[in-house]
């Protein structure tokens, strides 16, 4: 995410993140009852790398090892005439596929939920899983649609004039969670997701 | 708009201004009467170039058979508002023009709307089969009294036919005017053979293919003794050909287009059919060419090919596309544009390419006898510092297949007069 | 992007936007609903006034995956072979109300003339005009040999065949050199275009010399019929002389791949052990064709509003 925030503040640190992903990860093994058929797929673009440690976590927790791949939801989109054809990210689905599975979706930031329910779209062209369930990094409040979270790591009420941006260190170098001001110069920014 | 005219401050052949009266068909006088009108319809010149009617040795008139895309009276004025007082009408008419009773009947049409003098050009082999004569004997003694005969639309391309239609026309001071193609060698061919070409996916019209026709023909021309004009010039190698015949003592003529002049294969890129023509547009380097062949009289005149077309022949792909472009309505401004403004030739060389040349190698009696008191009164006034924007919607032509669409060009005809008759004042028809 | 008449109208980056979409659209044929929903309400017309049912089903099993809505309009079954005109038809389709026009023409410059006319406001695809150019083929050809050889900055493939008359030869030239690849064409004289210097790429008229350095070998279709027209004397001849056969198959690099754009004319311009061996990507190009021919559609519609 473009970092054309003024004064951009920091929410959560390195080790905040770490202890969410670790509290989700409990609470993931808690709320099925163990390991089962569990299989995290990321949404693109920080929603893998978040899914891939959240799958690590679960692991050495639950003494088993969990598939995570990426789902990518740009076909589904409902916003893809407002830009120019945007380029794909990658799917990747793990081998024993998603029939039959609990298959938790992971984001860093759900706001709208447009993504989300682009993402629940393409999983159901993929398969039909036994159930979905949403893991996200940070929920900011403003839905337009019927969604909700299932393991939330941080609840934070922004205003829209705001803008969230989490930093990973597999893309950004470093962990954090920033909130900064929407700059009105800057056209097409990333506000919907 | 007949009977006798004062063109008062006009400048002849571009020099100082002066009053030219015209009377009884004919230029009267020259020089200052800047109070005796003597009863006579002024017309304030105020500075316009005065030419000697301009002659076209190459136009289609499309009738008979054509109507749809042009007629005798719709294409005549257009020349007249192009500043021609005479056009040679090709004969590749539906029927074609290789009888007395067709070229008799484009003569009378010609006549009969009066813009200009319509002189038919007769077939040189019948139904422009290439095979056998068309009756050239016949055509001359009509009433039409044919003197440049062409197959022009194809070439002539049986070497044996041309030779006697060469041997044949010299009975009645006739010329053959060929229409240079190899035809073997630009069989279904498209546009100019180049790297463009090969690029467009368009098959190429080599330039050998004209080039070895006019090569063969001043040849035969010279071998019999006869005279031969080469229609359309477009290559180079086809300006040098011609100057060394010209260099030998070889009787021959030739003529170029106007677009030939300005135009080059770059706009088939476009893809657009008004691009498309016979024979195509060349190089850069071939339109340098023909303009210094004719600053130094290598081509004798410039001939407009006036080509109409209807929309549906030319709004199509291009391979399905008509070739030819108008001409008569734009000819002088781009000559002017090509020839004037580059400094390569000035006014009088004007009239001696588009009036007195033309006329001579068409044997028009009466036509390109310059400015000269005694002169048939066949004038030109043209504002040589206007410039024109081609609007394809305002051209008194048929058809609007011109390739000088949206472009600014330089010069506007005011007004025409044929043997002392205005038929255009104020640039339109009179 | 609007159109996409000509392989020279993509700059490096959007060539490689249109493989490395493709390379994710692949994956739908794994999957059990081999749709998305992408175009779900668009219209693509597949405009064909040449025969070619290979390449329309292509195009039309490519816009339907992405739930648009498909037209077909063959010459032979409608008032074209009546002789309507090409502006005609394009008002008729834009009366449809044509998100994108696929079309293939034996005219060169036909798609592009559909493209400024104003007669239709949709997207055009060539998909085929003339001699002109062929661009999703090239497009497809580079997939496939990115797949097969990993990579493509460098490589050196040698076009084989009438590259005069070839659509394919001329966009694959555009393509490959756009991407970073080393083109060397390969002909009788007869069959290359003049002021073929002036070309992005390399020729010669001895295949054998050029075989043992290429990473690939894309040949193309011949017509019998030429030698009729003096650009070839025999069929035997062309074959000894340009064919690839099994002696020239074997002087390849063991890495190097065949190619064919199809049809073939299976024992002239390619032997049947060259066509089936297991360098040969004849097959996976058609299946290519499809996720190449989506990743179009979606890069030229998805952005834009329906008509």
């Amino acid at each position: 995410m473009p970092a054309r925030q003024r004064s951009a503040r920091s929410v959560l640190d390195a080790d905040d993140v770490a202890r969410a992903l670790t509290r989700i990860a409990h609470q993931v093994l808690e709320r099925n009852r163990g390991p089962g058929e569990l299989v995290l797929l990321g949404i693109p673009t920080r929603g893998v790398p978040l899914a891939r440690r959240l799958a690590e976590r679960v692991a050495t927790i639950g003494d088993a090892d969990i598939p995570a791949g990426s789902l990518d939801v740009t076909m589904h989109r409902d916003d893809l005439r407002l830009r120019p054809a945007r380029a794909l990210d990658h799917t990747d689905i793990p081998p024993g596929g998603v029939d039959g599975k609990v298959v938790v979706l992971v984001d860093d930031v759900l706001f709208s939920g447009r993504t989300v329910r682009a993402a629940l779209d393409a999983l159901s062209d993929l398969g039909r899983p036994r159930a979905v369930q949403l893991a996200v990094l940070v929920d900011r409040g403003h839905r337009e649609l019927p969604i909700r979270a299932d393991y939330v790591g941080k609840n934070l009420p922004t205003s829209l004039a705001e803008v969230v941006q989490v930093q990973l260190a597999e893309y950004d170098g470093v962990d954090a969670v920033l909130i900064g001001q929407l700059d009105r110069q800057v056209e097409h920014a990333e506000v919907a997701r | 708009m007949t009977g006798t005219w004062l063109l008062r401050g006009v400048r002849p052949l571009g020099g100082d201004p002066t009053d030219v009266l015209l009377r009884d068909g004919r230029i009267a006088e020259t020089g200052s009467r800047r109070n005796d009108t003597s009863g006579a319809q002024v017309l304030d010149g105020d500075g316009l170039v005065a030419l000697p009617g301009l002659v076209d040795l190459h136009t289609h008139l499309r009738e008979p058979g054509r109507e749809d895309a042009e007629t005798v009276a719709s294409g005549s004025l257009a020349a007249a508002l192009g500043g021609y007082t005479a056009v040679h009408a090709m004969a590749n008419t539906d029927p074609v023009a290789d009888t007395a009773g067709v070229v008799e009947q484009v003569w009378r049409l010609g006549r009969e709307a009066g813009h200009v003098d319509v002189r038919p050009v007769g077939a040189v082999t019948a139904g422009l089969g290439g095979q056998r004569l068309a009756e050239l004997g016949a055509m001359a003694e009509s009433a039409a009294a044919v003197r440049v005969f062409s197959d022009d639309g194809r070439c002539v391309s049986d070497a044996v036919v041309m030779r006697r239609a060469l041997e044949y026309v010299k009975a009645f001071d006739g010329v053959i005017a060929q229409h240079a193609q190899e035809p073997r060698l630009t069989e279904d061919a498209q546009m100019n053979e180049g790297v463009l070409s090969g690029v467009l996916g368009l098959r190429g019209w080599p330039a050998v293919a004209e080039e070895a026709i006019i090569a063969r023909d001043v040849l035969l021309a010279a071998h019999v003794g006869s005279r031969l004009h080469v229609c359309h010039v477009s290559t180079a190698g086809s300006v040098d050909i011609l100057r060394w015949a010209k260099a030998k003592g070889c009787d021959v003529t030739a003529e170029v287009t106007p677009h030939h002049l300005l135009l080059t294969d770059e706009l088939a890129a476009t893809y657009d059919p008004v691009y498309k023509v016979n024979p195509p547009l060349r190089t850069a380097e071939d339109v340098e060419a023909l303009r210094a062949a004719l600053a130094d009289g290598t081509i004798d005149a410039v001939a407009t090919d006036h080509a109409p077309h209807p929309v549906e022949d030319k709004e199509t792909e291009w391979a399905a596309a008509a070739f030819g472009m108008l001409g008569l309505e734009t000819a002088l401004p781009v000559v002017i544009a090509a020839m004037v403004e580059t400094g390569l030739l000035d006014w009088s060389g004007v009239a001696d390419r588009m009036s007195t040349r033309p006329a001579r190698i068409g044997r028009v009696a009466g036509q390109g006898r310059g400015l000269e008191p005694g002169a048939p009164a066949n004038v030109t006034l043209v504002d040589a510092a206007a410039r024109i924007t081609v609007d394809p919607t305002g051209l008194a032509s048929l058809s609007s297949n011109t390739p000088y669409v949206g472009r600014a060009l330089p010069g506007r005809v005011v007004a025409t007069f044929l043997r002392g008759r205005a038929t255009v004042l104020d640039g339109k028809q009179a | 992007m609007k159109h996409l008449l000509s392989a020279a109208d993509l700059s490096r980056d959007d060539a490689l936007a249109v493989l490395d979409t493709a390379e994710e659209l692949a994956q739908l044929a794994e999957r059990p609903i081999k749709k998305l929903p992408t175009l779900r309400g668009r219209t693509v017309v597949n405009l064909f006034f040449e025969d070619s049912t290979r390449t329309r089903i292509s195009f039309e099993a490519a816009a339907k995956r992405l739930s648009a809505d498909v037209i077909n309009f063959s010459a032979k079954g409608s008032s074209l072979s009546k002789g309507e005109s090409l502006k005609d038809t394009a008002l008729t389709l834009e009366a449809m109300g044509a998100d994108a026009v696929v079309v293939r023409h034996p005219a060169s410059g036909a798609p592009h003339r559909l493209a400024v006319s104003g007669w239709i406001r949709g997207s055009v695809v060539n998909a085929g005009d003339g001699t002109h150019e062929h661009p999703t083929q090239a497009l497809l050809d580079a997939y496939t040999l990115r797949r097969r050889l990993g990579s493509l900055e460098g490589r050196r493939v040698a076009v084989v065949g009438d590259v005069l008359h070839s659509r394919v030869a001329r966009s694959n030239v555009l393509l490959l050199h756009t991407l970073g690849v080393e083109v060397t064409l390969v002909a009788p004289p007869t069959l290359l275009p003049v002021g073929i210097e002036a070309w992005p790429c390399a020729t010669s008229l001895d295949l054998d010399a050029v075989l043992p350095k290429s990473d690939a070998v894309m040949m193309l279709r011949v017509q019998r019929e030429r030698m009729n027209a003096s650009y070839f004397p025999s069929a035997r001849e062309y074959t000894r002389r340009y064919g690839l056969d099994g002696w020239r198959l074997a002087a390849l690099p063991d890495h190097a791949v065949v190619m064919h754009p199809g049809p073939m004319n299976r024992g002239l311009e390619i032997s049947a052990v060259a066509a089936d061996s297991a360098r040969s990507t004849i097959v996976e190009q058609v299946s290519n064709g499809v996720s190449v021919r989506m990743a179009v559609l979606y890069l030229l519609l998805a952005g834009e509003e329906a008509a």
